[in-house]
């Protein structure tokens, strides 16, 4: 395997890459922010006196200080900077602080003393979403944030078809995402007028409408600029936006730069969480082992605000029945407003709470039949020219499902193990079990968004080269992959390519970096911006030489024939003495997708990932704990651009589809987080966890000029229904409610 | 006194009670250190202390005079060339957001100057004060074993 290409890998190693709170600037203030004491009340009055006596202490803003709009969202604007009169959730901030020194704005908070009026609050989306219930957001007249559905063939027809019919409820749990770095925001009004905000966020062109809502610019007059970020996983979407609109807002009204750094406990307290859903399922099998109909209503708990509760539930609804052919779909998924602290993007965006149940579900419907789940799999599972429940034909690309499962299988001897499972046996010590979990996942944004990516491929005089995307670097290591690409594109030494950190003022928005999208959208914008440039290259070389350029390689220019034409450097330098500049701006639109809410039909997203995973563990009786034996993966991800890094992905997905299964949750006392930090909120280390075993498949996509596919979701979605199947069969005992919690053996 | 990346520093009394990510990040600029939770429980800002990885975030000033502190920014030579553990986290793939990777390249830096072949078990032993949510650390694994290969072998 080649190693591993990161551009950012010295900054990274050396410590000396900077983040945002390792910036610092001249003059520069702190700020903090005062969250709500309750989930629900009317704000009577927040009394400033004592605290602006304070050593240090400069300004106490609040909502009515904003000089914009004070709510704002990406697609409900429902959610406030900072309180005016309403709070709807522990996680809303009604004042910041902003003092000398961020401990001197710390100590102010608890020095503010705000007058609430509690109101009742709803915790429970069942009942909120009763027509009688309080509203929580009135403007928008209900509490059902969203609906959407799927009506596919005829419901009647499928349950008459049906030789046995199952029922299963299911449930999750809210995640919290545990980024390393707490969200943190420096601002500063630029001399030119412009407010200039760097952030740990992972989508600088939201953040930029955030920013300039608030303070009632125009989009020209913000600029967001990029820096290294401690991890996101979705998370950085929303409120880290937040975040840097309150840092600007502080600097636009004090004139100075302000940096506002979230603690640990301020992140959980306020940042959106995975959303706990709750399933039932109802399923129609026939003799042969083919479902004939799956019945299914979904409710996801939004908390108090909308943020991307839509789109999350809509992924959802598309892959309500997991990778499976279903002939007859009647489904209701419902985004449901509470005052519990909100729910967003997170890595999986909707499918891992789908296939937490429909993975289970096919193994229960498969003992019922006395069928063997891999048979029941096989047979119902998506091939290539299958139509999915809402109507699409999987034909632009190769449906891979039954291979991946396959390779999986095959390495860890599934069949063979499977034979020695516990399944609860009272004589044994230790329960060891296997499980698998296989899913389909539609790669981008989908019918759910416009979906296009733009990249700036500009060669300097000396022929070295800057590129930028409209993709975000969260870690992932996607400048990595874009530099990768325009390599091979340009048949240059990676040396000779810069990735030119992309500020919201210099490349058009190119959307959120989420929905595995990077390499897909980013990487065809870069594919296309080098073809573009070769045809550029190739003209100056046609009016020089007479020869059109057909291969770069090699920093080497050739015809068709294979004849060198001449050197890259000499190509470039014909250029600028022609006055033609190797500049090339590529755009890559996703292909067109459909969607009917009416129906739920459509072609919902452009292509599709396959991916299966199997895990092997024990399972204490005694002590109810269980050890992760063995962790193995296959992703079908087109082309791996950079092996190690797509590797790198399977296994912290894995690693967090483990905990997702097994350890994770935010439980809440009154809407607000119980878990304030990582003493409380657990997460896998590295004792927890064996050794993983990563397969990458590769079916080059037709629809992806660099034939390149997502990878950062599909690695997650599917680890905790396999670890559900293989505690199954350790312990007999079936959970339906993730995370899962061992009942203990009676004594 | 505190020496720091071989540097010494004079610490006065009215810093005594100062935390020491705190003051490694805003009086010496050396911000390698992260700050993930600020309870000693994440581990980014491990640091050394005469060889020993410790979590900055919990000890005062007053708890390390006298003592010998390596940050991240002190592992790499002069000329900016890296050690050769940070070179086997590159070649690992064993980076990506970068944040716990100061503090998990000094704990698994403390592990190898005791113990210069560990097994794989003894390396997620000694990074499990370290929390990545990454990588799933098996390519750092990957990273500490190829490096105690190259140190010392």
């Amino acid at each position: 395997m080649r190693p591993a290409f990161r551009n950012d890998a010295y900054a990274k190693v050396s410590g000396k890459a900077k983040y945002t709170d390792d910036y610092s600037m001249p003059q520069m203030l702190h700020a903090a922010p005062l969250h709500a004491e309750m989930a629900s009340a009317r704000i009577l009055d927040i009394d400033c006196t004592e605290a602006l006596k304070l050593e240090g202490v400069k300004r106490i803003i609040t909502a009515r200080d904003i000089p914009g709009a004070i709510k704002f969202g990406q697609i409900i604007r429902d959610y406030p900077t900072l309180a005016l009169d309403r709070i709807c959730s522990t996680g809303d901030v009604l004042a910041l602080v902003v003092a000398d020194t961020r401990e001197h704005a710390l100590a102010a908070l608890p020095r503010i003393q705000v007058k609430l009026e509690e109101s009742p609050a709803l915790y429970d989306p069942e009942i909120a979403m009763q027509p009688d219930a309080p509203l929580i957001n009135p403007e928008h007249g209900t509490n059902i944030c969203n609906y959407h559905c799927v009506r596919t063939g005829n419901l009647e027809s499928g349950e008459q078809e049906a030789d046995l019919v199952i029922e299963q409820s299911f449930s999750t749990s809210r995640v919290e995402h545990a980024y390393l770095e707490p969200e943190c925001s420096l601002a500063h009004l630029r001399a030119d007028g412009v407010m200039e905000v760097i952030g740990s966020m992972q989508h600088p062109f939201s953040t930029r409408r955030f920013v300039a809502s608030t303070l009632g610019l125009q989009l020209k007059d913000v600029e967001v600029k990029t820096v290294p970020m401690g991890g996101g996983f979705g998370g950085k979407d929303d409120t880290a936006a937040l975040v840097c609109a309150r840092a600007a807002l502080c600097a636009y009204l004090m004139k100075c730069p302000v940096k506002l750094t979230y603690s640990r406990e301020m992140s959980m307290r306020e940042s959106y969480k995975r959303h706990p859903y709750t399933m039932q399922y109802r399923m129609g099998l026939k003799k042969t082992g083919k479902i004939s109909f799956v019945k299914v209503r979904m409710v996801a708990d939004s908390g108090a605000y909308c943020s991307v509760t839509p789109w999350v539930t809509w992924r959802s609804t598309v892959q309500c029945c997991g990778c499976y052919e279903v002939p007859n779909v009647h489904c209701d998924v419902y985004g449901v407003y509470t005052n519990n602290v909100f729910t967003g993007a997170f890595r999986g965006f909707g499918s891992p709470q789908v296939n937490w149940a429909i993975e289970q579900l096919v193994e229960i419907a498969a003992e019922k039949l006395g069928m063997d789940e891999l048979e029941f799999r096989r047979l119902n599972m998506v091939k290539q020219g299958s139509t999915t429940v809402t109507n699409q034909v999987l034909d632009t690309h190769i449906v891979s499902l039954k291979e991946v499962m396959d390779k999986v299988l095959q390495e860890i001897d599934y069949e063979t193990k499977r034979s020695k499972c516990s399944f609860g046996d009272p004589n044994q010590d230790k329960w060891y079990g296997i499980g698998l979990a296989i899913s389909y996942r539609g790669m981008s944004l989908g019918a759910e968004g416009t979906d296009f990516n733009s990249a700036i491929i500009n060669v300097q005089p000396d022929g070295s080269v800057l590129i930028e995307t409209g993709v975000h670097e969260n870690g992932q290591g996607s400048e990595s992959a874009m530099i990768l690409i325009a390599a091979e594109e340009l048949g240059l030494p990676l040396d000779r390519i810069r990735y030119r950190q992309p500020s919201t003022s210099n490349i058009p928005d190119g959307g959120t970096t989420v929905a595995s999208r990077g390499t897909l959208l980013g990487g065809g914008a870069t594919t296309n911006a080098c073809k573009k440039l070769r045809g550029i290259i190739s003209e100056v070389l046609m009016h020089v030489y007479g020869k059109a350029a057909e291969r770069f390689i090699d920093a080497k220019i050739l015809d068709a024939s294979g004849e060198l034409i001449c050197s890259w450097e000499e190509a470039i330098r014909l250029c600028y003495n022609r006055q033609v500049y190797p500049y090339a701006f590529g755009v890559f639109q996703a292909p067109r997708v459909s969607w009917d809410e009416e129906t739920g039909h459509g072609d919902a997203y452009f292509t599709w990932v396959y991916a299966a995973q199997a895990v092997e563990l024990e399972v204490n009786p005694k002590t109810g704990t269980v050890k992760l034996l063995n962790l193995v993966a296959a992703h079908d991800v087109g082309k791996a651009i950079n092996p190690q890094m797509v590797k790198g992905q399977f296994y912290g997905g894995m690693t967090m589809g483990a905990g997702y299964g097994l350890l994770e949750e935010v439980p809440l006392i009154d809407g607000n987080p119980i878990p304030t930090n990582y003493h409380q909120y657990r997460v896998y280390r590295a004792t927890d966890l064996p050794e993983m075993t990563a397969i990458i498949v590769e079916n080059p996509d037709p629809t992806s000029p660099s034939k390149a596919k997502g990878i950062g979701e599909p690695t997650l979605e599917i680890t905790a229904p396999a670890i559900a199947n293989a505690i199954y069969r350790a312990t007999g005992q079936r959970y339906n409610h993730q995370p899962i919690k061992i009942r203990r053996a009676q004594q | 006194m505190i020496t720091v990346n071989n540097i010494k520093h004079q610490i006065p009394e009215n810093k005594m009670e100062l935390i020491l990510s705190t003051w490694l990040r805003e009086d010496l600029y050396l911000t390698g250190t992260k700050i993930g939770c600020g309870i000693g429980v994440c581990g980014s800002c491990t640091v050394l202390v005469d060889g020993e990885a410790k979590r900055s975030c919990k000890l005062k000033l007053k708890d390390v005079l006298g003592k010998q502190i390596i940050t991240i920014e002190g592992i790499s030579d002069p000329d900016g060339s890296l050690h050769p553990l940070q070179q086997a986290f590159i070649d690992a793939g064993a980076i990506q957001c970068g944040f716990c990777t100061p503090g998990m390249v000094l704990s698994a830096l403390a592990l190898l100057l005791k113990n210069h072949h560990p097994s794989r078990a003894e390396i997620r032993e000694a990074i499990k004060g370290n929390i990545c949510r990454c990588t799933g650390y098996q390519q750092i694994v990957d990273a500490v074993e190829a490096a105690a290969h190259i140190m010392y072998s």
